[in-house]
């Protein structure tokens, strides 16, 4: 038995990879269902009700997603020149600290003034944040993977830090959260009565930038080139260090964003449970999209549907609403195994 | 500052060294297993945190402390094998796959045990291991129990295991250069697969440790990052478990020391010191990095007849 990379692939093996993926997230759902003692297709009713079945329920999902496709550009952009961002997590909280820094009283202004300012300054607080394990990589050989993933944890005391002390809102009772951001640097909500906000519109148009930037423009060449072999890419003249520092300036300033539209379109302030993680699902949903950024608006919403749609499952039956990171990690797992009948095929 | 210094010299800090070092030694020698094969493993974190809750809920249904700890190696030798599988015959990302099998890991214990202990109820607790009585001194050495011995006693064995035995040397001959291997006859898929398993087994342990000895109940996040700096401590160690043992001692002897001096400066956030850790694994490296040799086919997907 050998395996034999395959030179294409047909469509038929694409479409049987994707039911075998959602065939397993849903029999190993069952199965957890029906552990927890809950009807198990009532259950899933109520999970897709939850996630697609109103109005309401569909804007919530949006909703979700948002931050998602911000996380998932980041990882997209980073690892598709091999740099390991794992630190997304972190970068989104920096830019969350940003936001509340600038957008709360410091700087008055217009929103159309205030709102690109403070999101500059998200970005850029995310970047910095990715700076050090950039150049600690490039420099001094120190594992990306480590660096960003312990900063992860810095950054939480960090924030911890902050909302209970320096930039605790003193009207706030005795919560720990910083003081809410000015109305100008609010964004605006895209349907009423729901918590849909422009920040959707900004993500799904930074999707379509950086597919472009990506096929089409020399700096989208030459960091593929440099992913697909750095050494190459140096001897080719590719400045491999100049496209590494931007593609962090990017990849950073995308988490850091990510923080600044929960609190200017969401929040409003800035607390130590900002993100449930929406750092590490970030990877999930780059993976799922194979790192395309067409697909990460795709796979964020998909993701963020059966975060809502568990949420919703487990207020009506007593099923834990980890039931979504089970599956979501399974399908992540699932995918990849996929992905290797995809590229190979077996010989006898 | 005397009281700082005097916190030096207590029997408790060094006590507390012991306990905090013993799952990061089990963490540390599981990855390190692995990746002197080549296997960087991100399940650690998630390994840790599963085997910490199968060790605690088999005891808590009755199971003795040693079964608790061999439920956890078993159940961590089965995320091994599932990151195994993905990341050696099916060549894909390891960094990825880690990642995946984190989550999943960590997400699994935490539906577990929601299902098995209600929310808001207050954490269920064992009867963890006791300090054992050492033979001469018949008292208790530094409050050290059981597994704090099993995990020095591993480190001796794999230092062996790697170094002198033929074992050991076909192991760091796959990380080293797979395809050289392969032509000496060694199976490449199966010893790095074994590898995997075996050490995301003893990871598990580092888990298990947590709960039925250095606490005696399960909490959702308990591990809290033990597993990458226990990755950290792998690349600290220059691959070397003596080493890593040597920087798994000085971090926990910072890290228990950090803990008093909170009293001491009641002044300055107490968050500020439990930076400190993560402040330091990322000091370390610097350093330690440059110089550095790792596994040179570390985190390269060998694919038989592909080059």
């Amino acid at each position: 038995m050998r395996l034999e990379r395959r030179t294409s692939t047909p469509a038929s093996l694409v479409l049987l990879n994707i039911a075998l993926v959602l065939g397993l997230m849903a029999a190993t759902g069952s199965v957890l269902i029906a552990q927890a003692g809950a009807p198990v297709g009532a259950s899933w009713l109520a999970l897709l009700n939850g996630a697609f079945g109103s109005k309401l329920a569909i804007t919530e999902t949006l909703t979700r997603a948002t931050p998602l496709i911000f996380t998932g550009l980041a990882c997209a952009i980073a690892f598709r020149s091999r740099l390991w961002n794992i630190g997304a997590e972190g970068q989104l909280y920096a830019g969350a600290l940003a936001v509340a820094a600038l957008g709360s009283g410091v700087i008055q202004a217009p929103g159309y003034v205030l709102i690109p300012i403070v999101m500059l300054a998200a970005a850029l607080a995310g970047a910095a944040m990715l700076m050090g394990p950039a150049l600690l990589k490039r420099y001094m050989n120190v594992d990306d993977v480590v660096t960003t993933l312990l900063l992860n944890f810095i950054m939480a005391l960090f924030v911890s830090i902050m909302v209970q002390g320096p930039m605790r809102d003193p009207m706030s009772m005795g919560w720990p959260q910083t003081l809410p951001v000015l109305d100008e640097a609010t964004l605006d909500k895209l349907i009423t009565q729901s918590r849909l906000h422009t920040g959707l519109l900004l993500a799904l148009a930074l999707s379509v930038v950086l597919a472009l930037m990506e096929s089409r423009s020399v700096f989208g060449l030459q960091r593929r080139a440099v992913g697909l072999n750095p050494e190459a890419a140096r001897f080719a003249g590719i400045p491999a260090t100049r496209v590494l520092l931007w593609t962090t300036m990017i990849s950073g300033g995308l988490a850091g964003i990510a923080g600044a539209v929960e609190v200017m379109g969401m929040r409003g302030y800035v607390t130590g449970d900002l993100s449930p993680g929406f750092g590490y699902t970030g990877v999930i949903v780059a993976m799922l999209a194979q790192l395309h950024p067409l697909g990460v608006p795709v796979a964020a919403v998909l993701v963020a549907s059966v975060f809502v749609g568990a949420d919703a499952m487990s207020r009506m039956f007593n099923v834990p609403s980890f039931i979504a990171d089970v599956m979501v990690s399974l399908s992540l797992l699932s995918m990849l195994a996929g992905s290797f009948f995809l590229s190979y095929r077996i010989r006898r | 500052m005397n009281e700082a210094l005097d916190l030096f010299f207590t029997a408790s800090l060094w006590a507390a060294v012991l306990r905090i070092a013993t799952p990061l030694i089990f963490g540390m020698l599981g990855e390190l297993i692995c990746e002197r094969a080549g296997v960087v493993n991100l399940g650690i974190e998630g390994i840790m945190t599963f085997g910490a809750l199968a060790a605690w809920l088999s005891v808590f249904h009755g199971a003795t402390l040693w079964q608790g700890m061999a439920i956890a190696a078993a159940s961590g030798a089965c995320f091994g094998l599932l990151h195994a599988l993905l990341t050696v015959p099916m060549a894909q990302s390891q960094h990825v796959t880690g990642l995946g099998i984190t989550l999943l890991a960590t997400s699994l214990a935490s539906y577990i045990y929601r299902l098995a202990v209600p929310a808001k109820s207050t954490p269920p607790t064992i009867a963890p291991f006791t300090p054992v009585d050492l033979p001469f001194l018949n008292a208790p050495f530094l409050q050290a129990t059981a597994p704090t011995y099993l995990a020095l006693g591993l480190v001796v064995v794999l230092a062996y295991v790697l170094w002198r035995t033929p074992l050991g040397l076909a192991i760091r001959m796959v990380g080293e250069h797979p395809q050289g291997a392969q032509a000496q006859g060694i199976s490449v898929f199966s010893l790095r697969t074994g590898c995997v398993v075996v050490g995301s087994a003893i990871m598990a342990l580092g888990g298990a440790f947590l709960t039925l000895a250095a606490f005696n109940s399960f909490v959702i996040n308990m591990v809290q990052g033990r597993g990458w700096m226990a990755l950290a401590l792998v690349v600290f160690g220059a691959w070397r478990p003596g080493l890593a043992l040597l920087g798994a001692l000085l971090y926990a002897w910072f890290d228990a020391y950090q803990l008093r001096l909170q009293h001491v400066f009641p002044g300055v956030p107490y968050q500020v010191f439990l930076m400190a850790p993560y402040v330091l694994s990322i000091a370390v490296l610097i350093p330690m990095s440059k110089r550095a040799t790792g596994p040179q086919a570390l985190m390269m997907p060998f694919v038989k007849g592909e080059r």
